[in-house]
């Protein structure tokens, strides 16, 4: 919380070098690998910034985000493969699809708190992905949706148009949605949607003694949530092209807490550090020697033990410490 | 009739592993609150020690048995110690985290050490019983046998000495337990301790009729936080009956309607019974 407000505060510059740093990326970047794994991180970064808000801002540890990425990602395949749907049409029919589901879901997990509220929004998503495994006549099953079309090109005047074809431009496509999210998320949490999603994570009890309704509360914040979870999912179909049901699945789902865990939950920036990093290291650890899933085991055991709050946690303890030193 | 009784007897001995392996963990999630979903990886840690000892060293089976019990024990106890103690204060998500890596270090290390090949027990209780047209092996009657005795043996544990005593009392405030001078340190440590050795005499139980390979943990832990959950947290009872309620919708779903949807079944029950009653089966309200 900042007293002072001014043009240009250390924060705010901080933000408008990243943004410029993001979109001059492609000018240095050109390995096709690297802009692979930022095109991911990307992806990544939206889906684990619209977990945070359910589970950081909200408190509601909700396991179905996996499923709803997966259910976004599918619609959107089915509905251009086999409905003949354009991307952009797709794109908003598939988040329609996937919130209505969650509206549905959400109504019956929401009656339940805490653990049972982990464990039976868990169960949904097992169901989500069993479902999609099965039912084959529709998802093709295990063999998996294959040939999504990248999203089509837009039309400017004067016959120019965007054309997704490029790593870059897919890039620029992911990143544009990536702030679009930010901006939105961070705009809700500081309104006063956020600050009643805030109090229910303090004290639910408590804050429904101040008026506040908790279910309706919580239900809109989990339909947000939901609402970007499938948004990750439909531009992850594009740009992979292929869908199998293990993107549904509860261990997606894990890997997205994870980020925000270690990221630091609650927070604006750690959800995105957290998937930036771990995404990278991931790919990293593949020239390990050791056993490359024992190693990063161990890192998730030794960051969560040491860096309690998570790297954002962890980043304001030494500023504060920091700041301190400087007053006395 | 005949595939019936055969669906309900396979029902009542899946139903057993998943009891015990229910209680361990509804000792370490709903009276620590430490959602170890490594207790899965132990399981399948403990299935590799009665394998080996049986198969490399020679062992009985039972002395393998146990020794695979007292093994767990202690791996389990130096788990608490060293991972989640540290954690004790923090966010139950951050232990969640936690036995995410734990997860990976024992899975990837099984199948990075055994491979990824499923391992056959050498042929052990062969002997077969025909109870009304259905079949029974004797491993089967063995496990639900087993199960009983162990269940027996946890309900006098805890009830009836000073140290089970401890358990409850810590199980039913924490504070107030620790105002009484128990040591909750050691009770933490003895609890992770009963409910590895607990996964991993489950693990042994089902071992020679299931294969025993690297991912084996995974559905079973599953199915163990929706059986906890399905009965009440931190209720024994609760973990005994919807270890059975599980077991049995499991395989009778997989014999009469599709095996392909048995987990939509399975977790089914789950979500219909917390839309009913959204704190479980025998949970406080």
């Amino acid at each position: 919380m900042e007293k002072e407000v001014r043009l240009f505060s250390i924060r705010r510059l901080i933000y408008l070098l990243l943004l410029i740093l993001a979109l001059s990326l492609p000018l240095y970047v050109t390995s096709r690998f690297f802009l692979h794994i930022l095109i991911m991180c990307c992806i990544w970064g939206i889906a684990a910034t619209s977990m945070n808000l359910i589970m950081g801002y909200t408190g509601q540890v909700n396991l179905a985000h996996g499923g709803f990425f997966g259910i976004g990602a599918y619609s959107a395949g089915l509905l251009m493969l086999k409905l003949g749907f354009n991307f952009w049409p797709a794109l908003i029919l598939a988040c329609i699809i996937t919130v209505f589901l969650g509206f549905l879901i959400g109504l019956l997990a929401l009656r339940t708190k805490g653990s049972y509220f982990a464990i039976g929004t868990m169960c949904f998503n097992v169901i989500v992905t069993v479902i999609i495994e099965n039912w084959e006549d529709l998802t093709e099953g295990a063999r998996g949706l294959l040939g999504i079309p990248r999203p089509s090109s837009i039309p400017l005047p004067f016959g120019l148009e965007i054309s997704f074809s490029s790593m870059a431009s897919n890039y620029y496509l992911v990143l544009f949605f990536l702030f679009l999210t930010i901006l939105l998320i961070s705009r809700i949490v500081r309104s006063m949607m956020g600050r009643t999603f805030m109090a229910i994570r303090g004290n639910e009890e408590l804050s429904e003694s101040l008026g506040i309704s908790a279910m309706r509360a919580k239900l809109l914040s989990f339909l947000i949530s939901t609402f970007f979870a499938a948004l990750a999912g439909v531009l992850y179909a594009s740009y992979i092209g292929f869908l199998s049901p293990e993107i549904s699945d509860y261990h997606v789902t894990f890997e997205l807490l994870i980020y925000c865990l270690i990221g630091g939950l609650g927070t604006m920036a750690g959800p995105l550090i957290g998937a930036f990093i771990l995404t990278v290291v991931s790919e990293l650890l593949h020239g390990v020697p050791f056993p490359r899933l024992v190693a990063y085991g161990f890192l998730l055991v030794v960051i969560t033990i040491f860096l309690r709050g998570g790297i954002v946690g962890g980043a304001r303890l030494l500023w504060s410490r920091y700041s301190l030193k400087g007053k006395r | 009739m005949t595939l019936f009784i055969q669906q309900v007897m396979n029902g009542i001995m899946l139903g057993s592993v998943y009891s015990l392996v229910a209680l361990g963990l509804t000792l370490e999630y709903g009276i620590l609150h430490i959602p170890n979903f490594a207790h899965g990886a132990l399981y399948m840690v403990g299935a590799y020690f009665t394998f080996l000892l049986v198969t490399a060293l020679g062992f009985s089976y039972w002395l393998a048995m146990i020794v695979a019990m007292a093994a767990l024990a202690l791996i389990g106890s130096l788990v608490e110690r060293i991972v989640y103690r540290p954690l004790m204060l923090e966010s139950p998500l951050n232990s969640f985290i936690a036995a995410i890596g734990l997860i990976f270090i024992f899975v990837d290390g099984a199948l990075n050490i055994f491979g990824p090949d499923f391992k056959r027990f050498p042929p052990l209780n062969t002997q077969v019983f025909h109870v009304m047209g259905a079949t029974i092996t004797f491993q089967r009657i063995l496990i639900v046998a087993v199960t009983a005795g162990v269940i027996l043996l946890l309900h006098l544990f805890i009830k009836k000495t000073m140290i089970g005593a401890t358990i409850e009392a810590t199980a039913q405030d924490r504070e107030g337990a620790q105002l009484m001078g128990i040591n909750i340190n050691r009770v933490r440590m003895l609890v992770f301790a009963l409910g590895t050795a607990l996964a991993a005499t489950a693990a042994a139980l089902i071992a020679p009729i299931h294969l025993v390979h690297p991912g084996m943990g995974g559905p079973v832990i599953l199915k163990a936080f929706v059986i906890i959950i399905l009965g009440g947290m931190g209720s024994i009872p609760g973990a005994i009956i919807g270890g059975f309620i599980m077991g049995l919708v499991e395989s009778l779903s997989g014999g009469y309607i599709s095996t392909s949807y048995n987990e939509v079944f399975a977790f089914g029950v789950l979500v219909t019974v917390l839309a009913i009653r959204p704190t479980g089966l025998f949970g406080a309200k």
